[in-house]
């Protein structure tokens, strides 16, 4: 049975915590806070004891899934393991304790921290400069379009669209759509990756600059990048990368040398900090030299031995976050950097790239692939054949769920019909991915011999199939409705 | 499913004539792409409309889509109904699931779009 709702067990008057009477004499609540904003009804929270709490609580955290329960294998989001060091090194005192208005000689080593994370960033991705500022993926592309912004404002022209791959993140055009752009889209070839023809006829000289994900969505390098950069600076305009795939080029090729002008960081997938709603995100920007002027102000610089945070940058797009992001985070993944090294970045990368292709080869077989050249970090499969038999992708979703496993991302990129897209991180073990393989085996068998084992599922759990539709068309989130 | 008598259009648009007057809907292809429907906002009567402009995005269950102006001209009747039910356009997408009415500026138009034949084949090309 699913757990109830803390107002469903609450029972009038019950307590967790009693208050001792308010010793305030001549208290008044009209003295401090004016009628028209007290309530005229009483809160309705639940009210219930302590250990009630603590057991509901406890209870749902053993329904929950996450990296630590299992395999992730949800693509394009690197949901690596996070070593559980990083929690040692953030609780240590000189950082748990220390504050953003402290002044800057008191908290040198945290901004040293930062300028060398800075820097190893810049260093991985082949770029002049890094702000650690947003804090998260879409805000590092939004970060990175005001850039762009910025820049061209300052050459005297006025740029007007944006151009974004068909098989993008849906963030990409978000993100430049909110920096002022309209959005032009770029086909991919039946290879997968942009279609350099469809490429020259859509840019001019109104475009601002190209987003791309390299490796793409479909875990696929863009082999002709050097060619799609060209054409795009032909035009005067900038190369924006989606760093969301970067795992799989960590330590093998940079961003900066393949002529990106712009990319943003991913800290929480391919630097391995708390995920979703384990935590928050980082999502930093680096740029190439002619564009840091316009980088959100401040940046950490360093003056003989002396950290400080730099506020003169007049060109600057200025502030994108409170303070200089999430510390926390950065702390983290400055941890996760520091132990691997440059040998280690390298290995994790092409760790992740064989797990994929293993993974991928076990499969062939099974389920139709449409791209089949070797694969970066993740792959994509389409169970488009299976709609005769009223099966989707999805519905190989909900089944994965009965086995115990988190689902890929479905119907995902949208150019590939009924599409699974899986990931397989480098933290992943050998036989963790021959028994994922032989559930999806198992899975394309039960198409054939029980589909109903597909569509009715999840079984195993306890809340079934939700009705996504009526979800989505009838939205209720109040409680009591 | 597709119907002999409709024309279509390549970003899978159907357009049902009458006189200078376009209805347009989405094909039972993209109804059965996009999946259950969930919220489509309604675009505005009277509205001006080139060839190719965006008309409204489509919502369901899985993504969005948007629709396109198979003809240019102007909105003289929005179906109202799929307001409340979306889900008209997957149960009667040649039907009850009409978007759009049309006054079209130059009737002549409409003959770039595709004939069943011939959508039937680009369909085939396209999800080859």
């Amino acid at each position: 049975m699913p757990e109830k709702l803390l107002f469903e067990k609450s029972v009038p008057g019950r307590r967790g915590v009693t208050f001792p009477t308010a010793s305030l004499e001549g208290f008044s609540v009209d003295a401090v806070l004016p009628k028209k904003c007290q309530r005229e009804s009483e809160l309705t929270l639940p009210e219930i004891s302590e250990n009630e709490l603590m057991r509901h609580y406890t209870r749902l955290s053993y329904e929950s899934y996450g990296v630590d329960t299992g395999f992730y294998p949800l693509g394009s989001c690197t949901m690596k393991y996070n070593p559980k060091i990083h929690e040692d090194v953030a609780r240590f005192p000189g950082f748990s304790e220390i504050h953003p208005l402290q002044p800057e000689e008191s908290v040198q080593g945290a901004l040293g921290l930062l300028y060398g994370l800075q820097n190893m960033l810049s260093e991985i991705a082949g770029m002049a400069r890094v702000s650690l500022q947003p804090v998260a993926g879409a805000q590092g592309e939004m970060t990175g379009m005001l850039i762009a912004r910025a820049y061209h404002l300052a050459q005297g022209r006025q740029r007007k669209h944006v151009i974004i791959p068909d098989s993008a993140h849906g963030t990409n055009p978000a993100s430049a759509h909110l920096a002022g752009y309209t959005i032009k889209t770029v086909k991919s070839n039946r290879e997968g990756i942009i279609d350099l023809e469809d490429l020259k006829q859509v840019v001019n000289q109104d475009t601002a600059a190209l987003m791309l994900t390299n490796p793409n969505t479909l875990g696929l390098f863009e082999r002709k990048i050097g060619e799609v950069v060209q054409v795009i600076h032909d035009a005067g305009a900038l190369v924006y990368l989606d760093g969301a795939n970067l795992n799989a080029l960590l330590g093998l090729t940079r961003p900066g040398d393949m002529g990106f002008d712009i990319v943003h960081f991913n800290l929480h997938k391919t630097f391995s900090t708390p995920h979703g709603g384990g935590g928050p995100g980082a999502g930093p920007v680096g740029v190439v030299s002619h564009l840091t002027p316009y980088l959100p102000s401040p940046l950490i610089e360093k003056k003989g031995e002396h950290f400080f945070m730099d506020s003169n940058r007049p060109q600057s797009i200025g502030r994108v976050h409170s303070f200089y992001g999430n510390f926390g985070i950065l702390l983290r993944a400055y941890t996760y950097i520091r132990r691997l090294g440059a040998e280690g970045l390298s290995a994790i990368s092409r760790n992740t790239i064989i797990n994929a292709n293993y993974l991928k080869k076990q499969l062939e077989a099974s389920y139709e692939i449409p791209m089949k050249r070797p694969c970066m970090h993740e792959f994509i499969l389409s169970a488009k054949a299976f709609r005769d038999k009223g099966i989707h992708a999805w519905d190989i979703a909900k089944r994965l769920i009965d086995y115990g496993y988190y689902p890929p991302t479905v119907n995902f990129p949208l150019i590939v019909p009924e599409s699974l897209m899986i990931e397989a991180p480098e933290s992943e073990a050998r036989e963790t991915l021959d028994d994922f393989a032989k559930v999806l085996i198992l899975i394309r068998k039960e198409i054939d011999e029980s589909p109903e084992k597909l569509t009715q599922a999840p079984t195993t759990q306890k809340v079934g199939r939700m009705n996504e539709v009526l979800a989505a068309r009838q939205l209720n989130v109040r409680y009591p409705a | 499913m597709i119907q002999e008598s409709l024309l279509y259009h390549k970003e899978h648009e159907w357009v049902r004539l009458d006189g200078s007057r376009a209805t347009i809907g989405i094909s039972d292809f993209a109804q059965e792409a996009l999946g259950d429907i969930v919220y489509l906002e309604i675009p505005k009567l009277g509205t001006m409309l080139q060839y190719g402009d965006e008309v409204t995005e489509i919502e369901s269950t899985k993504t969005t889509s948007m629709l396109y102006a198979p003809v240019g001209g102007k909105i003289v009747a929005v179906n109202e109904a799929l307001e409340g039910r979306p889900e008209l356009i997957n149960q009667d997408v040649y039907g009850e699931g009409w978007v759009i009415v049309i006054e079209m500026n130059d009737p002549k138009e409409a003959n770039t779009l595709m004939s069943g034949k011939e959508y039937a084949s680009f369909l085939e090309n396209e999800t080859a």
